[in-house]
């Protein structure tokens, strides 16, 4: 296997109806499947002699709360073989339990967590689901977009019972968010003029 | 008669001086020898991730010095070189150079720490004396460059803030002259010492296809003798113009290891000198106003410099909708930034991968059936670094 070409070309004929979208981007292979498939696709492209990736680089979710698939869990592969990235993203609802590849893959044991930690999301026959970054007894998954920057609680040492307590936030001044995005772009007849003369040129 | 023993739990840290931070390490120890260590870590975890998706991208910029805060401008790389490639702008050669020459020199910063405090761990004070001497005088020019010892601040989307001042190429120049000597120094102290190899060889064996199994990158991989590294297989920023060797070990052992490091820090010397000797002046920016800041002078004499001024400090640029991973080469490992935009002059999300993290992991696999004594010399040859671990 030479180029992504290829490996999009293999990668679409061996896992016809289990991939759902392939794109080379950025010279990366970004390929959407589903939920079921997934254990599939990642013995498929870890085991196999054109494929070979071997490495899991790490696994995150991307929040659109918006959406009624809320989440877009992403697993990002390394090839050393054929020196290629590989992007695999599939859709889910909030709620909805996802297949763990610890079995595949050692290294997802702490990612998994972490994904568990930050947004919530449980995978299934994970050895040791625990919280990883964050304090023990936290509640809450900080990077969901409805979590506040400021967090719910703050902690403080407490002279009166001589132990570190936590309690809500209590801001004196309320949290700021300073948006200087303006809506106004330029104006349009410049640029076009200017593309223009770039174009005679 | 035999006699039924409870293994004994022991708290390795959060406050333990061979623990490289706040590392909370729980040690099943049947008699001497470690059964299970379930590494608990976050505690100096600072929501970074959650940080930048609030600040615009220019502002995300310092937040990445205080991940690995041993080689800040690594971490500014991978950022800046994610947000370049979605903008589709270029970098100026002699920024393109200023950079590798930052990168490389962090990768002395980091090296010597590790290399340093692992023989101080085993026992061995006087490497870390010599080390964190030099380590000042890396961190003068960090200082002089950026204006800061540790926080730098320093790579931007499309270049470097500013140029080098006058007599600092000299001075790195000098330094690589003089360093050598000191790392031949080093490793007359460590190297073939008895009690330094006795804690070291054999010790924290990592196999092929473990390290690749665990998501190993950097040394942890190259030692174990997979000849890896991103400045070589996916160049960027002109690694691919200059000439350079990836040192790789044999055994997977701490000790390996501890030679790739210093190999490494060879190597970036020389690689220092090329950039020195093939670098020009020319800018060291993007010339694109609406994403580099003009310089004071233009201000005070163009409107058009002034408003775009006061637009990228307040504003900031906006950033086209699109999603990237980028990794770069950093001392400890592939270092990666996964960035999602979504056109505006804020991340959607950033997220982090940092190599220590998976490195970390293993910890429980590496230390399984060593002796307690040897968990400081895994934990050193892992180059753990906690504000990378935790974020």
């Amino acid at each position: 296997m030479q180029t992504l070409i290829d490996l999009e070309k293999k990668i679409n004929s061996e896992l016809t109806t289990k991939i759902n979208k392939t794109e080379i981007k950025h010279n990366q292979i970004y390929i959407e499947t589903d939920k079921d498939d997934l254990i599939d696709v990642i013995l498929f492209l870890k085991t196999n002699s054109d494929t070979k990736f071997r490495q899991l680089i790490d696994i995150t979710v991307i929040d659109y709360p918006e959406n009624s698939q809320r989440f877009e869990v992403v697993y990002l592969f390394l090839s050393h073989e054929f020196n290629q990235r590989l992007i695999l993203k599939y859709s889910i609802a909030e709620n909805e339990i996802i297949p763990s590849v610890t079995s595949i893959f050692p290294s997802a044991n702490w990612m998994e967590r972490e994904v568990f930690d930050m947004y919530g999301v449980s995978f299934k026959d994970h050895p040791d689901l625990r919280r990883i970054l964050t304090d023990y007894g936290f509640e809450g998954h900080p990077l969901r977009k409805d979590f506040p920057l400021t967090g719910h609680t703050e902690v403080r040492y407490s002279e009166d019972q001589k132990k570190v307590i936590s309690e809500p936030v209590k801001l004196e001044q309320n949290y700021r968010n300073f948006d200087y995005e303006s809506p106004w772009e330029g104006t349009k007849y410049i640029k076009e003029e200017l593309d223009n003369n770039d174009k005679k040129n | 008669m035999t006699k039924k023993i409870k293994n004994l739990n022991l708290n390795f840290g959060p406050q333990h001086p061979a623990a490289h931070g706040v590392l909370r390490l729980i040690l099943e120890l049947d008699g001497e020898v470690v059964e299970k260590a379930d590494p608990h870590i976050g505690l100096l975890h600072r929501g970074t991730e959650k940080l930048i998706e609030n600040k615009t991208y220019m502002q995300a910029v310092p937040y990445f010095d205080r991940l690995d805060y041993v080689a800040p401008m690594n971490q500014e790389h991978a950022f800046a070189l994610a947000t370049e490639k979605v903008l589709k702008i270029d970098v100026p050669i002699r920024a393109q150079y200023i950079r590798v020459i930052f990168c490389e020199i962090g990768r002395i910063l980091s090296h010597i720490l590790n290399v340093t405090t692992q023989a101080l761990d085993v026992g061995a004070l006087t490497p870390s004396l010599w080390g964190f001497e030099e380590r000042e005088t890396l961190m003068t020019f960090y200082e002089r460059a950026s204006g800061s010892r540790l926080h730098a601040n320093y790579f931007r989307a499309g270049g470097v803030h500013q140029d080098l001042p006058q007599g600092l190429e000299e001075d790195i120049a000098k330094f690589c002259e003089t360093f050598p000597k000191i790392i031949n120094d080093l490793e007359s102290l460590l190297t073939d010492n008895r009690i330094f190899k006795q804690r070291n060889v054999d010790i924290g064996v990592v196999t092929k296809e473990d390290a690749l199994d665990y998501s190993f990158s950097g040394v942890m991989i190259r030692g174990s003798g997979v000849p890896w590294d991103l400045r070589k297989s996916q160049p960027y920023d002109g690694y691919e113009k200059l000439e350079f060797k990836i040192p790789i070990g044999k055994n997977g052992d701490c000790y390996d290891r501890y030679l790739c490091r210093i190999e490494e820090m060879k190597e970036s010397v020389s690689i220092i000198k090329q950039c020195l000797s093939k670098m020009e002046k020319g800018p060291i920016k993007s010339s694109d106003g609406k994403i580099s800041p003009p310089s004071k002078k233009e201000i005070k004499q163009s409107m058009e410099a002034l408003i775009h001024h006061f637009k990228l400090f307040t504003e900031g640029y906006r950033v086209p909708k699109d999603e990237i991973y980028t990794a770069v080469e950093a001392p400890k490992g592939e270092f990666g930034v996964y960035l999602i935009s979504d056109g505006s002059n804020k991340p959607y999300k950033c997220k982090i991968r940092a190599p220590g993290f998976s490195h970390l992991q293993s910890m429980d696999y590496l230390i399984k059936g060593h002796m307690l004594a040897d968990v400081p010399a895994v934990l050193g040859s892992l180059d753990i670094v906690f504000g990378e671990v935790d974020r």
